[in-house]
């Protein structure tokens, strides 16, 4: 049985107080429940205090650039489909500097599972306005406030997202289960997490976020249903939806590919003599 | 006599210049000829001007010669554009039915294409073939050979059918009704086992050899074709190609399937590879093997988008900021196009670094016959890539391992329980980020280090001439062919030159290179470019200067006869 000291990393160099501690700690309850052991997970993750997370657990990591985790990640899982895949980025980081990304690892549903730390604010760079900042957020950059939040999981749905999910790092238990849950599913789970940043967005604190966020298992909301999961997605303001926006069932990218049904491809062999049929066909 | 005959077919977009030089040059190369062919088209799909150029030849040639013997017009366009280009006794083929005013000095042959491809094939698209038999007869080739090629290109239903009955009315009628002069003949010599292929069929064939398992890129001309080559064998043979969002997706991928445990490559032109500048960095800071195919085109920018050029030579040496260790090879021919890439794939994982090879429009759309490639030859060499039994043996595995090579010993991850740490940050021993001053320099020269293997590793510059020569020529790359023949050519018509070429520039064989310059004081840079970018390199590796530059920029590759013009110049 894997336990929580399986995934004991280096200590975190959060500030004290932040959401990403919660992270953490619901990203290995997952692994742990799930009985996944270390060496057959890797976390790929971009750049910004989120990208940080995989550093502060134990399992196959690789940290890439700002916004590239996501095409990482698919090459790794194509690679190796027996790896399991949790990409892992800020707001900034997947929404922004990632955006093109974003869109077309939903449409061809990758078998990973992303966790966007969303904090509606770039927190590593200290303080700008994020992609998702709320309409009129004032930082530094953007003196007379930000501008439309982007609705990061209308999009997803829009783009094709087969398990659109938020989640809240001040609710770890409910958090564990939503990560279980994209870990099960066939294909891309987004999982968006509210996550606050106690240094830099002092509006959508522990507080708001507390104020406002409710579960969708506690209603009779229905996710399989597009239009009313688009519809869900709007919901933002005095009440915030948890759990799971959208879920389907669809074939993953990995699972459409021939040369990927006979296994991973690190393990096939490398037989130069395959060439010789080919070169015949230029005689 | 030696046998040398230059044809050019030449037309618009969608009438099958293409296809038709192919059936040819295959059905020339099959009776036993060497041959080289290159195209130029235009960034169109429809009309615009078109050609394709064959040379056939009793022995190896690896440039075209100017002056045609037979050029076949498709449109009526050609004739004007390429009649300078003639030969003497050289001959235009024609559609007399379309192409009214002649020009009355040039060997011409009328044939009404149009209406012998209605009445044999009932279909007038194929004139190109009509020609194509035509052509076969004033050689005096073998029509069955030329028949055979044909209805393996066109299928053995009735197109393939119909193309042989066209090809057929055109050998025909040449026979019937040509009664002009023309001189050259090309009888088979005895059946040839050589391919036919271009520059990017053997950059794919080269990576399949190699073990590539993962292409990873996004479409532009020069290097789709390969992308689509493989893509075309990738459920045969075990591999996987992705057309991802974009070109900054591409690298990514590739460094995340490289990361995983595979052989991995792009393949993409100058604008596409500015895109990928940033992963290439990833690939270095994380000691990353990818093979990434730059197939230059004219820039900047949009640049010629069907055209030539060598222009980024000085742009892969430093794209990426930071410093790193990296290689750059440039193929020479169709030939070393294979086993660059094959070498390509075995640096990348012995070093663990990431490898460019850097070819062009010209290379990739070339034709010409090579022997069927040695595959006893090609080894596959993965570096230090742990065996399981090490790997179970082993404690906790440090990706970045602090060795005198500068190479860390690699486990992947899912092998036995390693677990493999990789960072995009300045990072320790464990592959953890770090920032003290002490681990960054560490690292630094680690890596850095791989550069002294490295240089063994690097071919030496081909040396083609007399030793003793008055004029060196200087190039790198696909000029190799053009420049061979231009020495030829010139110690024929008495001056004494020869030539130094490079197809692996970086780490730049500097010693080499300085003693193949020694003695010359006469040296001249040919390069496809603007700007003499290998020249740079050698003043800034060697501290020799060149005496003079033959440069061409202008979207078409050097034939011998523009070099040995321009050498005439400077030294009159
Ligand atoms: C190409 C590039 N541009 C900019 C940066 C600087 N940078 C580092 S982290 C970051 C923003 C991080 O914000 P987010 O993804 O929301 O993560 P957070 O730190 O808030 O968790 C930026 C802009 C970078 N590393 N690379
Ligand atoms: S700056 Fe914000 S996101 Fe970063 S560690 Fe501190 S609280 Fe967390």
């Amino acid at each position: 049985m894997v336990k929580m000291s399986d995934y004991a990393g280096k200590p975190p160099a959060w500030c004290p107080g932040c959401g990403n501690f919660a992270i953490l700690t619901a990203v290995k309850r997952a692994l742990v429940e799930l009985d996944i052991e270390p060496y057959r997970v890797l976390m790929v993750s971009g750049i910004g205090q989120a990208g940080k997370l995989p550093h502060y657990t134990r399992c196959n990591v690789l940290n890439v650039l700002h916004g590239r985790t996501l095409p990482a990640a698919a090459g790794a899982k194509i690679a190796n489909p027996e790896l399991v895949v949790i990409a892992v980025g800020g707001d900034g980081d997947g929404y922004g500097e990632g955006g093109n990304h974003f869109l077309h690892s939903l449409r061809r549903n990758h078998d990973i599972t992303y966790l966007v730390h969303n904090n509606q604010v770039y927190a590593l760079t200290k303080g700008q306005a994020s992609p998702t900042s709320d309409l009129g957020f004032v930082t530094k950059t953007t003196p007379h406030g930000a501008w439309m939040p982007l609705n990061s999981l209308a999009v997803a749905i829009a783009a094709g997202g087969s398990f659109v999910a938020r989640g809240f790092a001040g609710d770890v238990d409910h958090l564990v289960g939503l990560i279980k849950k994209g870990m099960h599913h066939r294909g891309f789970a987004l999982i968006d997490i509210l996550q606050p940043c106690v240094s830099f967005n002092h509006k959508n604190t522990h507080a708001w976020y507390r104020e406002r966020v409710y579960k969708l298992e506690d209603t009779d909301y229905d996710p399989s249903n597009r239009l009313a999961a688009f519809e869900k997605s709007q919901e933002w303001g005095d009440r915030i939806p948890i759990g799971v926006i959208y879920r389907e069932d669809r074939a993953t990218f990995e699972e459409q590919i021939p040369a990927l049904k006979k296994g991973s491809l690190v393990k096939q062999k490398i037989d130069p003599r395959q060439v010789e049929v080919l070169m015949q066909e230029f005689v | 006599m030696p046998v040398d005959v230059n044809l050019m077919l030449g037309g618009e977009a969608g009438q099958g210049v293409q296809a038709a030089g192919y059936v040819m040059a295959k059905a020339l190369a099959r009776g036993g000829y060497h041959i080289f062919a290159d195209q130029d088209y235009e960034s169109r799909v429809r009309g615009g001007h078109n050609f394709f150029r064959i040379r056939a030849a009793d022995r190896e040639v690896g440039a075209i010669s100017e002056a045609l013997d037979v050029l076949l017009d498709f449109n009526g366009e050609s004739i004007d554009l390429h009649k300078k280009e003639l030969a003497d006794k050289g001959v235009v083929v024609f559609d007399k039915d379309k192409v009214k005013n002649i020009d009355g000095s040039i060997n011409h042959f009328g044939v009404p294409l149009e209406q012998l491809a209605e009445d044999a094939a009932k279909n007038k698209i194929m004139s190109n073939v009509v020609a194509l038999g035509v052509t076969m007869s004033l050689l005096n080739y073998d029509l069955d050979l030329l028949g055979n090629v044909v209805s393996e290109h066109f299928g053995a239903g009735d197109a393939g059918k119909a193309n042989v009955a066209a090809a057929t009315a055109g050998y025909q009628y040449a026979r019937a009704n040509f009664k002009g002069d023309f001189i050259k003949h090309l009888s088979p010599t005895g059946r040839s086992k050589r391919m036919l292929l271009d520059g990017n069929q053997a950059i794919a064939l080269g990576a399949m050899a190699a073990g590539c398992k993962f292409v990873a890129a996004y479409p532009m001309t020069p290097s789709t074709s390969i992308m689509e080559y493989m893509a075309a064998k990738a459920d045969d043979f075990d591999l996987v190609v992705v057309q991802p969002e974009d070109e900054i997706a591409a690298i990514n991928m590739i460094i995340g399937a490289a990361f995983a445990g595979v052989r991995a490559m792009t393949v993409t032109s100058g604008g596409g590879f500015c895109l990928m500048v940033e992963g290439l960095g990833l690939a270095g800071m994380t000691e990353t093997p990818i093979v990434v195919v730059d197939g230059q085109r004219a820039g900047p920018a949009i640049g010629l988008p069907t055209r030539t050029e060598q222009g980024d030579l000085e742009f892969v040496l430093h794209a990426s900021h930071g410093d790193f260790p990296r290689v750059v090879l440039a193929p020479a021919t169709i030939q070393d196009a294979f086993w660059i890439t094959v070498k390509a794939f075995n640096l990348a994982e012995e070093y663990q670094l990431p490898v460019i090879i850097l070819s062009d429009q010209y290379l990739a759309s070339s034709y010409a016959t090579v022997e069927t490639f040695d595959l006893s030859r090609v080894e596959i060499k993965r570096g230090q890539l742990l065996p399981e039994s090490e790997i179970a043996k082993s404690g906790e595995y440090r990706r970045y391992e602090i060795t005198p090579s500068g190479i860390s010993p690699r486990a992947l991850p899912l092998q036995q329980r390693a677990l493999v740490v990789s960072d995009s940050d300045e990072h320790d021993q464990e592959g953890h980020l770090i920032e003290d001053a002490e681990t960054r320099t560490a690292m630094m020269l680690k890596r850095l280090r791989k550069l002294e293997g490295l240089r063994k590793e690097i071919a030496e510059p081909r040396i083609y001439g007399p030793a003793q020569a008055e004029m060196t020529l200087i190039g790198w790359g696909s000029t190799y062919g053009a420049l061979k023949e231009a020495v030829d050519l010139s110690n024929r018509d008495g001056l004494k030159v020869n030539l130094v070429h490079l197809n692996e520039i970086w780490p730049f064989p500097a010693e080499a290179v300085t003693q193949a310059l020694q003695g010359t004081k006469i040296r001249y840079a040919v390069e496809n470019n603007a700007t003499a970018q290998l020249a740079h390199l050698l003043r800034a590796e060697t501290g020799y200067q060149v005496t003079g530059k033959i440069l061409k920029f202008d979207g078409h590759p050097f034939s011998p006869g523009d070099i040995v013009r321009e050498l005439k110049k400077e030294v009159a």
